[in-house]
């Protein structure tokens, strides 16, 4: 019964979508202020139902109701809780019912905390909004319905797959989801600007903190993907450029150079025309990126031709809102004034050249995504772009995007003096040159290391250099620096953090280039050397789980005769799926790691492992959680958080000196 | 030696591919440059079947077929790599190029707001407008 409401739910969420869609907006060309304001009970309506079939969907997975479809084939009756609620979205359905349910959760969140908006705005952005949903909602309804019942229903289900029973898939997909989709609000504000002509500063300072917001939780959930995929898949990396993994990539680039845009629109009016096409961009990749993911074509463009219902609906739906926000943006965006001028040598200047930057670097992760499904659909060849293009490609653009990004931060607007602004970056120079001498000088190779961690340690010290040097003045007694520190504006000071987490991550994969990797047969109780420790197998136990039985090793970690931990690689053998899954033992010491992964054992005794010692490996995630936690100190800050605009508006000239 | 093997696997992840393909009965290639690349890329790729040999060094029947793949995917699928190789160059110069020409197009505004007459100048300053940030010409920002 709950189940078949869930499904009633889905539908009439389908039905309040449409109305959305078409009566605010309506009311906007007819100045109707009674129809605009269907917008917002409606937006928070459709979210209601949406959670409610999600609910639904859930209460199936928890109470094991095997006589829906999607539970049968993505549960168990003895699967652990948490992956009884995280397996509702370890799925196709389940997953395009979250996307869906957190697309209206934003819808929901414009609603409520839009009050400072004017009504015209705020009913075409969330009709747009709306729009989005009733597309989704169609395609779940007509092509992915989790609520398909099945009869006779069997007594046991066939599992979710072992690499998704992990916790990492409990916070991974939630929080991309909402960095994802996070974009579409962004999206609908951009078609509402264009739809009414209207574009400023005002918009630009709406914009903001939604951007800001999808782009923490998109910075967190790529993150926390590629750790989960790190310890998870027992390779020893923590990215591959996988299509999957560039999907989560491409609208983070896009996204951070909008970002960095809308900083320059909201003070300066500039770039409007440009903030606009990334503010169209950033979701329309978030799309692209579902299609991909979604339609099957990555697994091969022909099975993606061969069962086209998903991939061509998808496709649909992409074709119709990328074409039609880009129609509008070429019919309308011309007709836009022209912002304010500015030097090159400016922050502006900076900031267009970290756009133009960070666009190539997003064009070209588009391009190799796309080339080799264009290549199969056109030829039948297939290749696979990997790391080595990737890599070889993109550090000769990120790289010097690093060297830049201090040097933007302390640059005043409209003209700056560069000499000056070198000045000031001084110390941060010097750190990186005596870090390259010594780098290179313990090191040696690999160059790319070498120069990728000089590089990133300048841009910590560089980064913070700009928040240093506000709060450090002739008295320097710790009194002074707080109160001075009190007075930086958050936005300043997360700009700083930020840019000082992407030198730590970039810190971590240069070390990358230090590791050592041992491939072996291991013998039990003998001491092999891992970079600077000794692991060695105390034990070889097999154990049993709630709904799989393993083999793993006891593993000592030794330094010098003196024991820091132990490990406990395993391999697992999942019964209902009949399917094997390594569970790497990791310990971490320092900002490093020990990693540890076990194969096939032999009759002689050994077993095959491959062990890792990963300096600063860490610092990779670290980087990403300082550089969230320097988004979040800008949305913070009283001119960016959301639904300040137009107070803060009205507060300017008070509140923008501080 | 990781690094080159690394390097290696690179190489021969870019060029490789499908499992299925024709095998030629003649390894070596026509072209003596290309024959000269596959015997590079072959002496880097270790051997899957045998251990501390790489493919150029190896009997067996899989570094065979290793071998043919790379000079077959080499023969055909080269260029297509360049194209995808080249496209970042492409996108940083068009980029770029349109960023310098914006950058010109916004002095030429500069220098035309210079030459108002003193009309349009009074009108402006009527709108409270700082000169050229109100400027209501339609062109691209």
């Amino acid at each position: 019964m709950i189940v078949e409401l869930g499904h009633f739910a889905l539908a009439l969420a389908l039905a309040v979508a449409f109305a959305q869609s078409i009566i605010p907006f309506t009311g906007a060309r007819l100045n109707d202020v009674a129809l605009m304001r269907v917008a917002r009970p409606s937006a928070i309506a459709q979210f209601l139902l949406v959670a409610f079939s999600y609910g639904a969907l859930t209460y199936a997975h928890i109470v094991s109701d095997f006589s829906l479809v999607n539970v049968i084939e993505n549960s168990h009756s003895m699967k652990p809780f948490i992956y009884k609620i995280s397996g509702v979205w370890g799925n196709h359905e389940g997953s395009m019912l979250l996307w869906v349910l957190v697309l209206s959760f934003c819808g929901a969140l414009v609603a409520l905390f839009s009050a400072t908006l004017s009504d015209k705005l705020r009913a075409d952005a969330l009709s747009v909004q709306s729009l989005i949903s009733a597309a989704f909602l169609l395609f779940i309804l007509l092509t992915s319905n989790p609520f398909a019942r099945i009869s006779p229903a069997p007594w046991e289900g066939r599992d979710l797959n072992p690499i998704l029973q992990d916790p990492g898939l409990a916070i991974h997909p939630p929080l991309l989801y909402l960095g994802y989709v996070g974009f579409s609000i962004v999206f609908s504000f951009a078609a509402a600007a264009l739809i009414s002509g209207r574009i400023d500063a005002a918009w630009a300072r709406v914009v903001r903190p939604w951007t800001l917001l999808a782009w923490i939780a998109l910075t967190l959930g790529i993150a926390m993907g590629s750790y989960w995929a790190y310890y998870t898949l027992g390779w020893g990396g923590f990215w591959f450029w996988d299509p999957v993994e560039n999907a989560s990539l491409m609208p983070w680039l896009a996204g951070t150079a909008l970002l960095h845009s809308a900083a320059v629109m909201e003070k300066r009016e500039a770039l409007k025309i440009w903030t606009l096409f990334l503010s169209i961009l950033a979701f329309s990749l978030s799309l692209l990126g579902t299609f991909l993911v979604r339609s099957g074509v990555l697994t091969s463009v022909h099975s993606f031709a061969s069962d086209p219902e998903r991939g061509v609906f998808i496709l649909a739906i992409l074709i119709f809102f990328i074409g039609g926000a880009l129609a509008l943006f070429a019919l309308r965006a011309g007709a836009l004034p022209v912002g304010g001028l500015f030097a090159p040598i400016s922050r502006e200047g900076a900031l267009v050249v970290n756009n133009l930057l960070l666009s190539v670097i997003c064009a070209t992760v588009v391009i190799g995504t796309l080339y080799p499904l264009a290549l199969e659909a056109l030829t039948g060849e297939k290749i696979s772009v990997g790391a080595p293009f990737f890599n070889g490609v993109l550090m000769p653009i990120a790289l010097p995007l690093a060297l830049l990004m201090p040097i933007g931060q302390m640059l005043p607007w409209k003209r700056g003096d560069l000499s000056a602004a070198l000045t000031r970056l001084r110390v941060a120079f010097l750190i990186g040159v005596i870090a390259l001498a010594v780098f290179f000088a313990s090191y040696g190779a690999p160059y790319l290391s070498v120069i990728t961690a000089s590089i990133a340690l300048y841009l910590i010290v560089g980064g913070l250099s700009d928040l240093f040097q506000r709060i450090t003045f002739r008295n320097n007694d710790l009194r002074a620096i707080l109160m001075r520190l009190s007075h930086v504006p958050l936005s300043a000071l997360g700009a700083s953090i930020a840019h000082a987490g992407v030198g730590v991550t970039l810190l971590g994969l240069a070390a990358t280039g230090w590791g050592v990797e041992s491939v072996i047969a291991m013998a039990p109780l003998k001491a092999y050397q891992v970079g600077p420790y000794q692991l060695m197998i105390e034990e070889i136990t097999p154990r049993q789980g709630p709904n799989y039985s393993e083999i793993y090793a006891q593993m000592s970690v030794q330094k010098q005769g003196v024991t820091l931990g132990r490990i406990e690689p395993a391999k697992r053998f999942y019964q209902t799926r009949k399917m094997a899954r390594s569970e790497a033992g990791i310990l971490t010491i320092g900002l490093g790691q020990i990693y540890a992964a076990i194969g096939e054992s032999h009759p002689d005794g050994t077993l095959d492992a491959r062990l890792y010692y990963k300096p600063l490996v860490t610092l990779i995630w670290i980087g990403a959680l300082i550089m969230a936690f320097g988004g979040a100190c800008s949305l913070a800050d009283r001119r960016v958080r959301i639904g300040v605009a137009r107070r803060s508006i009205a507060l300017k000239s008070g509140e923008a000196a501080t | 030696m990781r690094r080159l093997y690394q390097l290696a696997l690179g190489v021969f992840l870019v060029v490789s591919a499908s499992a299925s393909f024709a095998v030629s009965p003649d390894e070596i290639l026509s072209d003596p440059k290309l024959e000269m690349r596959a015997r590079t890329i072959a002496a880097q790729l270790r051997c899957l079947v045998c251990q501390n040999q790489s493919i150029d060094d190896s009997d067996a029947s899989l570094a065979r077929d290793l071998r043919l793949l790379v000079r077959e995917k080499l023969n055909e699928g080269l260029s297509d790599a360049q194209v995808l190789w080249a496209s970042p160059a492409l996108a940083l110069i068009g980029g770029g190029g349109a960023v310098w020409w914006n950058l010109r197009r916004r002095r030429a505004a500069l220098s035309a707001g210079a030459t108002l007459t003193e009309e349009e100048r009074r009108q402006l300053s009527a709108l409270g407008a700082n000169g050229w940030s109100q400027d209501q010409s339609p062109s691209a920002d």
